[in-house]
């Protein structure tokens, strides 16, 4: 990854000092929130497209770039999320998105 | 004293106690993009009725707590998809255009990506080529944001008569920010507290693009949102160890330097001392600079 046009004023250690505590509350909501759905329906990522995007998602989060890959972990997962087509639908569907693109035809369990 | 201009926000959603919590903070201005109210309106008349509440009720609101209103008028993506509601509403426009505080058209865009959607946002953009105003754009949300911004870039550069820098194509993420750059166009972050950004990605996106042609805004309105969201994205700013110029130049600095392009448009405050006057003569591109020194064309 490039570095950024407006360079971070803190260090990588005073970046951890700092939001550690509050990144480590988002893992343990994500985690908690992965074993309530064990407790209710644990296939539900393989019969609804949220789900299984979601678990995709996940798998990005531990992957460092590779050496060139420009695209940044949050970038891969916005394109992992994203409705990858171009032609325009034909006529309107539904009023609102749903935060995922159904790439398996799944549809909602 | 910290002041900004909240470039996007839906302040017919918001209470007068929102407004005065936005003054204390020291907001000085508000553009106010016409968007969906969360139901379909039933007719033109409906529309009509609602930009007299942004063109005459709201700005006298406003002006209780020293904020100057300025708005943005359209038929929103989301009704989008009736064509013939559309061309109804399209034709009452441009008797409010000559409003003092109507700025442009907006906010219009996409939001389902659909041919008839696409129909009514061409239809905005001639009547905004027409009558020489600025355009707001909103992209859609979600799975949908990548394919409608670059179904909104690709439209609007087929045009010759658009100049990018007097279009704001607003709701930017990470994966479609580089796209509408690129093009030379504004562009939006949205400090959302749920969808859309977060202060913290929103100061990692200036920390790797830098702050040209990138404003700062609230899009309060009446789902989850905070009025005092760029604010909030300031004190943010400050914890991460980023200079009150820095800052600045983002939350006011950037958004006169878009709207200032305007000739309507006017915070009515005296620069502090040591910088330039923060009102730009409209098409005036070299002097459309941030206070940052970063030019906005």
């Amino acid at each position: 990854m490039q570095p950024g046009v407006i360079p971070s004023p803190k260090t990588g250690r005073e970046l951890v000092d700092e939001y550690f505590i509050e990144n480590r509350t988002r893992l343990l909501e994500i985690a908690a929130f992965l074993d309530r759905l064990d407790r209710t329906d644990a296939s539900l990522v393989d019969r609804d497209f949220r789900v299984r995007a979601f678990r995709d998602a996940l798998r990005l989060l531990d992957a460092r770039p590779a050496a060139g890959e420009a695209q940044t972990r949050v970038e891969r997962i916005q394109h992992l999320l994203s409705d990858p087509t171009t032609e325009p639908l034909e006529k309107l569907d539904t009023k609102s998105a749903r935060g995922a693109y159904d790439r398996w035809q799944l549809g909602v369990a | 004293m910290m002041r900004y201009v909240d470039l996007h926000a839906h302040m017919v959603s918001r209470t007068t106690d929102d407004y005065l919590q936005m003054a204390l903070t020291g907001c000085v201005a508000v553009t106010e993009p016409a968007f969906w109210a969360g139901w379909d309106r039933s007719s033109a008349d409906g529309f009509e009725d609602y930009f007299r509440h942004l063109t005459d009720f709201e700005p006298k609101r406003a002006a209780q707590y020293g904020i100057r209103h300025f708005a943005w008028l359209c038929l929103n993506p989301k009704e989008g998809e009736d064509r013939q509601l559309a061309r109804e509403v399209l034709s009452r426009i441009p008797r409010y255009l000559q409003s003092p505080t109507v700025l442009g058209i907006g906010e219009i865009g996409l939001n389902r990506v659909t041919r008839n959607e696409i129909a009514t946002f061409r239809d905005h953009v001639e009547l905004a080529l027409e009558h020489d105003q600025l355009i707001h754009i909103h992209t859609p949300h979600l799975e949908d944001k990548y394919k409608g911004t670059r179904t909104i870039v690709d439209i609007l550069t087929e045009y010759d008569r658009i100049e990018p820098s007097r279009v704001m194509i607003d709701h930017a993420e990470e994966h479609t920010l580089p796209i509408i750059l690129e093009n030379g166009f504004w562009t939006g972050l949205t400090l959302y507290p749920q969808t859309k950004v977060s202060p913290e990605r929103a100061i990692d996106m200036f920390e790797r693009y830098g702050t040209d042609r990138i404003c700062v805004a609230s899009a309060c309105d009446w789902g989850p949102s905070l009025p005092d969201a760029v604010p909030h994205f300031a004190l943010a700013m400050r914890r991460r160890g980023h200079a009150a110029a820095l800052i600045d130049s983002i939350i006011y600095g950037n958004p006169i330097a878009f709207l200032g392009q305007s000739p309507k448009f006017d915070v009515g405050a005296e620069p502090r001392s040591g910088e330039a006057a923060t009102t730009v003569s409209p098409r005036d591109h070299t002097a459309a600079t941030s206070s940052a020194g970063v030019a906005a064309a």
